[in-house]
């Protein structure tokens, strides 16, 4: 009998408690100071964009004090896709957002729920080819954040050099490299399946090759008449998935191995290539030096040596929300974002991935090599974006469907086969035409 | 001792007559008000039920989030359709089976052992409960440390002994099995925590006559606490079963339902679809997996509460 | 001779629980400090370096303190859900299992359906919103009070029906019924069963994570669960941080249960009923 009234007793105590702590930090993300403002902007938790994110506020802040910048951070990857939706969706979201450009952002209906940048003096740093990936019917939401980086294959250099191997054109040279790598004891090829997302370089990072081979690809793909396992150029990829399994090019241990972790043994030299994002590439930086020099990057080698090119991110959008209260500040701010001064400013914070999207701003001479590499591409002209910058369609089991392929569980054509119904369900759930 | 779970009872003594049981069930009544049922039911409703059913209108729709369109019962026809889903339905089964079944032995077995006489009784206690306080994703990237193929110290203690291990994560043929053992190892101090809970309400007097007729301790075992612990037993299982039955949490962070698609379970493809941002497919999911699980439950329920009577 | 059986007994008990049990432990504790460069291999070598107060402080000091501030609302949000839950389960499951019929079996199935059903994240942000309990502390408490009672109520139905009738009968002839008779003669027979349910309700709440991500988003309304995305990306993982992180968030619980494990099963044997 005591114990329960005592319970009771401190059951409604912590409950006034609680109610009257939570009304102490309300929402008041509106104006603090007389004349001054607060401006939430949320961010993605990886430590590229924390670093960024940080960079672009504390120099914004320095240029107007009057401005107060506040990053919220986020979870990445299909969680944060979630996250912003349902704030989006609830109305909650903050003045000033980070998120992906391309498919991703034609999934958040920016007519409904983000700030119509098009024509904005906001855009007048902002590279032209750039704002394709951030529009949605002719109307552009945002501004690029961060650097464009590469997909394709980093690689130890010292490796190379110590066997005396040159930069494959074609992915024939490509696998006789990988048998001489192998002969001396180095794994050819990382994989690092824990990782899950990691396992799609060879499919996405191949774009560069497919659209070469089939310049209408993109066009057909999202009109539903263009599919993976029936365009020979497209489903090479899945291809060489499956042979480099086939192969034993992978490292033992690939199916539990994480991106960090192949990331270390890729710098270490114990792999010789690893498919991958160049913007990996910077936070190690700072615990492995070595990585700046000594990690290069090529393109994902296609059939002819005469039309090599690479595959390339975007980089992500900073968008303002329609819900803000305080939109000239924000816009204030995204025109920042898209200054060279703030390239800059990042630049100084985070060593580039890539090249920036904004006029005006160039790579510092001591960039780390891969976005060198990527730099070279780029001045020949010889790159194209990613499939999912220039479709809307992407299956969400396409990363399952390559571990599945590149543990040698699913033939490639089987795979691709599975990819094509994948994107088919998605077609239909966003409702595209044709679907 | 025991009392009926279902079903009106009546007291002891003879059969009373109609207006006698009137006036009694009226005097039962007020006993037990149902007034006692309202501020769980208050909460209940507002908070989960009415959001679960606006989310049940959902599975009928295409749904973004900023709008959604009536589909009828095409979300159904595409979960059913789903390349994987028959090998998560069998994933499904095996991994509950093998969790529950697992966790009600060895809880029982910790829970008779942390009751006995045991001088290290408070110390194993917390050990044994320490797992359930760890959150789920250290568990999952703990045990993906302990599993590795060359470096993980399972593999390497198995070949103190001379058996060559694998890479169990990431092997589609021992994935499943690995992260089930994790969430037994994970799991069972909770179910040793109900037993123990359960065998300290049985009343001593009946150990003291199992003492007087001389029967010894496997004998006090089987006679008074595997039955008299059924509450607990019942707990176990339906909490445990329909547990593994929705369990993706621990398989998410352990192997994402992977190498491919070999250790997806129903809940791990209802999640797949969520995080895809098919809200209505993942909903009209969830809604098929809340059949199957009634299905399966419903049944177990009734028979575990029919023993209850029995015991 | 058999005391000495009995000692290497509980000797083997002992080095196979701790095994079981503690080995992965000690795997947390040797990552958290660590170096980020060595922490990356995820194995058991002995640490090169001790960074422990560097990872330590980084630690506290990401995100502005975030994780002191986690710590209160974590606490608040557990206490108060866990007592409101308690009281609300067992009074419920009390009347649920005394008074069968057409009522107890509708009550019985949305238990049921509240253990299989997961909760329905945007509707339940929109109810939350409507009732101006969105993003704040007394919406999150009564949201877990709502997702953790049918797990309650299980536990507390299945140990009500230990309870023999007679002992209703008797009370009700001393004139107590209703609440009177739950609070004064039902509930103290519960607590074995109570506090089995206050102890892993706790730490159900003070592990969630999905529901405080998306009912309670903001940095000043983080919970301990949460701060553990201030080191997991999904590109990158500061591994290091992220263990002692893990360490830090499950060491008060774990000190709490080792402290009031004595009073825990001092409680449980009083609960007991006797005769």
């Amino acid at each position: 009998m005591k114990t329960s009234h005592r319970m009771t007793g401190a059951a409604l105590a912590v409950l006034a408690m609680a109610a009257l702590t939570s009304c102490g930090s309300g929402s008041d993300s509106g104006t603090a100071a007389a004349g001054s403002v607060t401006l939430k902007f949320l961010i993605d938790n990886s430590p590229a964009t924390v670093d960024t994110a940080k960079a672009l506020a504390d120099t914004f802040m320095q240029a107007n004090p009057t401005i107060k910048i506040e990053t919220e951070t986020r979870p990445g990857g299909s969680e944060g896709d979630n996250i912003v939706k349902t704030r989006l969706s609830t109305g909650d979201m903050s003045d000033v957002f980070w998120y992906n450009s391309g498919s991703l952002l034609q999934a958040l209906n920016p007519a409904q729920t983000m700030v119509d940048l098009t024509g904005d003096p906001v855009l007048a740093n902002v590279a032209k080819d750039f704002l394709p990936v951030v529009s949605q019917e002719g109307k552009v939401y945002g501004v690029p954040g961060g650097t464009a980086m590469g997909g394709g294959i980093l690689y130890n250099r010292k490796v190379y050099e110590q066997l005396k191997l040159e930069v494959p054109k074609t992915w024939a040279d490509f696998v006789a490299n990988s048998d001489k790598i192998k002969a001396a004891g180095i794994a050819p090829v990382i994989g690092t399946f824990k990782d899950t997302w990691t396992s799609q370089l060879f499919v996405l990072g191949d774009y560069y090759n497919v659209q070469a081979a089939v310049p209408t690809f993109a066009q057909d793909y999202t009109a539903n008449k263009a599919k993976f396992a029936t365009t020979p150029a497209a489903q090479a990829g899945f291809d060489h998935l499956a042979e480099v399994h086939a192969k034993g090019y992978l490292q033992e241990g690939f199916g539990s191995a994480t991106a960090d972790q192949g990331m270390k043994l890729l710098a270490e030299g114990k792999g010789a290539h690893y498919p991958m994002l160049s913007a990996q590439l910077p936070p190690f930086v700072a615990t492995m030096p070595q990585a700046a020099t000594d990690i290069g990057f090529f393109g994902i080698p296609g059939t002819d040596a005469a039309k090599n090119g690479a595959t390339i991110w975007e980089p992500a959008g900073v968008y303002i929300a329609k819900t803000t209260e305080n939109l000239e500040a924000a816009k204030k701010f995204l025109a920042f974002v898209a200054s060279p001064a703030a390239a800059d400013a990042v630049t100084k914070a985070v060593p580039p991935a890539g090249p920036y999207r904004i006029t005006g701003a160039e790579l510092p001479d001591d960039a780390i090599q891969a976005a060198k590499d990527l730099q070279a591409y780029v001045d020949e002209g010889t790159t194209a974006p990613a499939l999912e910058f220039v479709s809307p369609v992407k299956g969400p089991s396409l990363e399952q469907i390559t571990v599945a392929v590149g543990s040698g569980l699913t033939p490639a054509a089987e795979g691709a086969a599975q990819y094509d119904k994948d994107v088919e369900k998605q077609a239909k759930q966003l409702g595209l035409a044709g679907w | 001792m025991t009392t009926q779970d279902t079903g009106p009872r009546m007291g002891p003594g003879p059969a009373p007559g109609r207006a006698h049981a009137r006036a009694s069930r009226r005097r039962r009544d007020a006993a037990y008000p149902y007034a006692l049922y309202l501020p769980a039911a208050v909460v209940f409703l507002v908070i989960f039920l009415v959001p679960t059913a606006m989310a049940f209108y959902f599975a009928l729709t295409r749904w973004t989030l900023f709008d959604s369109e009536f589909v009828g019962l095409q979300n159904f026809r595409d979960f059913l359709a789903e390349q994987n889903l028959r090998i998560g339905f069998q994933n499904t089964i095996i991994y509950a089976v093998v969790t529950s079944g697992l966790k009600v032995v060895l809880g029982l077995l910790l829970g008779v052992l942390l009751t006995g006489r045991l001088r290290l009784r408070g110390f194993l206690r917390s050990v044994v409960f320490f797992p359930t306080l760890v959150s789920t994703v250290a568990v999952g990237i703990t045990f993906a440390m302990l599993l590795k193929p060359q470096t993980g110290l399972v593999n390497q203690a198995l070949a103190l002994v001379g058996v060559d291990g694998r890479d169990w994560l990431g092997d589609a043929a021992t994935a499943l099995l690995s992260v089930a053992l994790v969430d037994v190892w994970k799991g069972v101090g909770l179910a040793t925590v109900i037993y123990i809970a359960g065998i300290m309400t049985i009343p001593r007097e009946y150990y003291q006559a199992v003492a007087v007729d001389g029967g010894g301790a496997w004998h006090r075992f089987r006679h008074v606490t595997l039955p008299l612990s059924w509450p607990a037993t019942y707990s176990v299982i339906i909490l445990s079963f329909v547990g593994g039955l929705r369990s993706f949490d621990l398989i998410w962070t352990m192997t994402r339902g992977g190498p491919g698609f070999t250790s997806d379970t129903i809940a791990s493809i209802i999640y797949k679809q969520y995080q895809a941002g098919f809200f209505g497919l993942s909903t009209a999911g969830n809604v098929i997996l809340f059949i199957v699980v009634t299905a399966i439950a419903v049944p177990l329920n009734y028979f575990l509460g029919k023993r209850q009577v029995t015991a | 001779m058999t005391a000495l059986r009995r000692l290497s007994g509980e000797v083997v008990a002992l080095v196979l629980a701790t095994a079981i049990f503690l080995v992965p432990f000690g795997l947390m504790l040797l990552t958290a400090v660590k170096d980020p460069e060595q922490a990356i291999d995820l194995d058991f070598a002995w640490p090169t370096s001790w960074p422990v107060v560097e990872n330590f402080m980084a630690v506290i000091e990401a995100r502005d303190y975030v994780l002191l501030r986690a710590y209160v609302n974590s606490t608040i949000i557990t206490v108060a859900s866990v007592a409101l839950l308690v009281v609300f389960a067992a009074m419920a499951s009390f009347v649920l299992q005394r008074r069968p019929g057409k009522v107890a079996k509708l009550a019985d199935f949305l238990v049921l359906s509240g253990l299989i059903i997961p909760p329905a994240v945007v509707p339940t942000i929109w109810l939350l919103q409507a009732l101006g309990l969105f993003k704040t502390l007394p919406g999150m408490i009564l949201a877990e009070v709502a997702f953790n009672l049918s797990f309650a109520m299980l536990l507390f139905r299945a140990f009500v029906a230990a309870i023999p009738r007679e002992l209703d009968e008797a009370a009700q002839i001393d004139g107590c019924s209703g609440m009177r008779l739950f609070f004064r003669v039902i509930f103290p027979l519960l607590r074995p069963v109570t506090i089995t349910v206050i102890l892993v309700s706790s730490v159900n709440i003070f592990n969630d994570f999905v529901n405080p991500l998306y009912l309670l988003p903001g940095d000043e309304n983080a919970t301990v669960q949460v701060t553990l995305y201030n080191f997991q990306s999904q590109y990158n993982t500061q591994w290091n941080l992220l263990f002692m992180d893990i360490v830090l968030i499950t060491i008060p619980p774990l000190v709490l249960f080792v402290f009031f494990n004595r009073k825990i099963v001092a409680g449980m044997t009083a609960g007991a009923i006797k005769g």
